[in-house]
């Protein structure tokens, strides 16, 4: 088990990054303790992959340093950075028992055959494959084989960190779920260092303590579920969590106070707010906006109901937005105001929060 | 499933019935016909029953020509498959020389069979060709066309420079298709080079070399054209595989009728051969 920093982490596949966009990874520093639940959540292509085989030694970061508890591992091979890696695409050795798979990462470390065999029955224990150990593993299903996969990391009682690279993109839907709630019991159990890769927001926030979000190469935001809900850092973490994402709406300030459609809104934002220059927009999450007597003039455009909610596509002015409205609720026909709430509504820059 | 009938299909299936029967199954009828009969000449045929085919079955003449080919088709399979593997691992799997060694490994394949034979006979001959001369000069007594043990030699090489390509192709095909994330586990487990080849690289690869193995076996069961014109199954009989002594029998003697009973059993003892190679190797896939 150990901390792990990143210490001014860059990288680029080709051999001479010159501009910005030659960079998989713009620019890293990272923290994560000893035992914590992460997740690396954002969209195909925004350099979470990179990030993990930087970790666990499959690829030599251009610059900066990987270090796990103080020591510098960046030159090290990943088998001897004892860390576990669960891919995408279930990895087990096709011939061998789902006992032989457990117990190979054992045996290619020369650990004798009688503490291989308590801990490997140990694990299987624990992720429920008791049963199946004398099956050949390649008759297993998708989410047995990521079980093994898993159960190779845990079988080593030196890792420092199990790393999963959107493990359930091949699992069914319904065992998705179990999956991940057994992941999360695993963790409180072993307390190993785990990082999630992940482009689903719901398998980061139920997974993660904390979530790191990126976005082309870089970090946006880092926070528990609750803090990149309620107050996203940027705007596309806005956009990427949550379903509907935040409303994004350009704003004008006049006197101070931001203005959207030409009605003056309250803002969570306490900082000097007149002198900002470049783009300033206003972000609120659906869930906080609702139907008032006064407020932004709107017009109900659409209505899908969502099971529990209601999403309400409305427009104010020209600008379209979407609400959610609890089941049951009344819906204005045509013309409505909007109230946001004001401690969650916050004021953006070129993208980013302002204080 | 439902099915649909519709006597249409007919039209659809008859080119290819037609097909198969003037290029297999009357040709094959033919050999079948004068399998079981005896002519003098004349086309005049006499009902001979199963005459021929035990005749062939008894004589020492196809016993030795068969112990021949096994001998053959054992040590060529021992040898182009292990190799054909190891040359395929050597390769490499991803850059600019991936074309250059593929073309290269393809080459001897392109090359027509009796050319190949031509290579070899003139390559290997004891006082111009390369092979011979050099060998002699190292002080070995080489020449093919007198030893029988030097004729096997030359033989085994010729169709080992020949085929082992394809092996090499087929293994090749099997290495490119295991996904990076293989051979990262592997890595993170700790995989030395030789558990890695046992554990990923061998199992992911018998498919292909399966039908790499069907294919060579089959393929050298009838090895006709190379060693025809490299040794004519000489010196003496000593290189006469079954092909070479069917020939010899067909139409160096004009014996219709035994020369068509030994094209059946030989034929079927591909065919069975085959067969048992195949459900061998499928029956260890499924368990």
């Amino acid at each position: 088990m150990a901390k792990i920093v990143l210490d001014t982490l860059r990288h680029s596949y080709m051999p001479n990054p010159v501009q910005d966009s030659d960079w998989a990874l713009k620019q890293l520093d990272l923290q994560w303790d000893d035992g914590g639940a992460y997740a690396l959540l954002g969209p195909s292509g925004c350099g979470k992959t990179t990030l993990l085989s930087i970790i666990s030694g499959l690829l030599r970061p251009t610059h900066g340093r990987v270090l796990f508890d103080g020591t510098d591992v960046t030159d090290l091979p990943p088998d001897r950075r004892h860390i576990a890696q669960v891919f995408q695409f279930p990895v087990v050795y096709d011939t061998m028992t789902v006992y032989d798979n457990l117990a190979f990462p054992l045996r290619n470390r020369g650990v004798d055959e009688a503490h291989v065999d308590a801990r490997v029955r140990e694990i299987a224990e624990m992720i429920d494959l008791t049963h199946m150990l004398e099956r050949r593993a390649a008759g297993l299903t998708a989410d047995g084989k990521q079980k093994i996969s898993l159960g190779r990391g845990l079988v080593r009682s030196d890792v420092n960190a199990i790393m999963f690279d959107e493990p359930l993109t091949v699992i069914d839907p319904h065992l998705k779920w179990q999956l991940r709630s057994k992941l999360k019991e695993l963790h409180q159990r072993v307390r190993t260092t785990m990082i999630y890769v992940t482009h689903d927001q719901t398998e980061a926030l139920t997974f993660a303590d904390k979530v790191v979000v990126m976005n082309e190469g870089q970090v946006v935001q880092i926070g528990t579920p609750v803090e990149l809900f309620e107050r996203p850092q940027h705007t596309f973490v806005g956009h990427f969590i949550g379903s509907p994402g935040m409303n994004v709406l350009p704003c004008e300030i006049r006197e101070g106070r931001a203005h959207v459609a030409g009605t003056a809104v309250d803002t969570a934002t306490t900082g000097e707010i007149g002198a900002l220059t470049g783009e300033v927009r206003i972000g609120v999450r659906p869930e906080f906006i609702r139907f008032a007597d006064k407020g932004v003039p709107a017009r109900v455009v659409k209505v899908s109901d969502a099971g529990r909610f209601q999403v309400v596509e409305v427009r104010a002015g020209d600008l379209p937005l979407k609400l959610l409205v609890p089941e049951g609720m009344e819906i204005p026909s045509q013309e409505a105001r909007l109230a946001f709430d004001p401690t969650r509504t916050q004021i953006y820059r070129d993208g980013w929060i302002v204080a | 499933m439902n099915k649909t009938f519709d006597n249409k299909a007919w039209l659809f299936v008859l080119p290819v019935v037609a097909l198969v029967a003037f290029n297999a199954v009357i040709p094959l009828m033919t050999v079948v016909n004068y399998s079981v009969q005896e002519t003098f000449g004349d086309n005049v045929f006499f009902w001979a029953g199963v005459t021929w085919f035990e005749q062939v079955l008894q004589s020492e003449r196809f016993h030795d020509a068969l112990l021949r080919q096994m001998f053959f088709t054992f040590s060529i399979l021992l040898i182009e498959v292990p190799l054909g593997v190891a040359i395929a691992l050597t390769m490499p799997r991803k850059g600019p020389w991936v074309p250059v060694c593929l073309v290269l490994m393809a080459l001897p394949l392109l090359i027509p069979w009796n050319v190949v034979g031509a290579m070899w006979n003139i390559f290997a001959l004891p006082d111009i060709g390369l092979l011979g001369r050099t060998l002699n000069a190292l002080g070995f007594d080489y020449n093919f066309t007198r030893q029988p043990g030097d004729a096997w030699f030359t033989l085994i090489l010729m169709d080992v420079w020949h085929w082992t390509s394809l092996v090499v192709l087929l293994a090749y095909a099997g290495l490119v298709s295991i996904p990076d994330a293989y051979y990262q586990a592997a890595k993170i487990d700790g995989a030395r080079p030789f558990a890695i080849f046992r554990y990923i690289q061998l199992p992911k690869m018998k498919r292909v070399l399966t039908i790499a193995v069907l294919l060579r076996f089959m393929d050298s069961f009838m090895i006709y054209t190379e060693l025809s014109v490299l040794t004519g199954g000489g010196p003496g009989n000593s290189t006469t595989l079954l092909s070479i002594d069917l020939v010899k029998i067909a139409l160096g003697q004009f014996d219709l009728g035994p020369a068509a009973a030994m094209s059946l059993i030989y034929f079927l003892i591909i065919l069975a051969l085959s067969w048992v190679f195949y459900t061998l190797m499928m029956r260890n896939e499924q368990q």
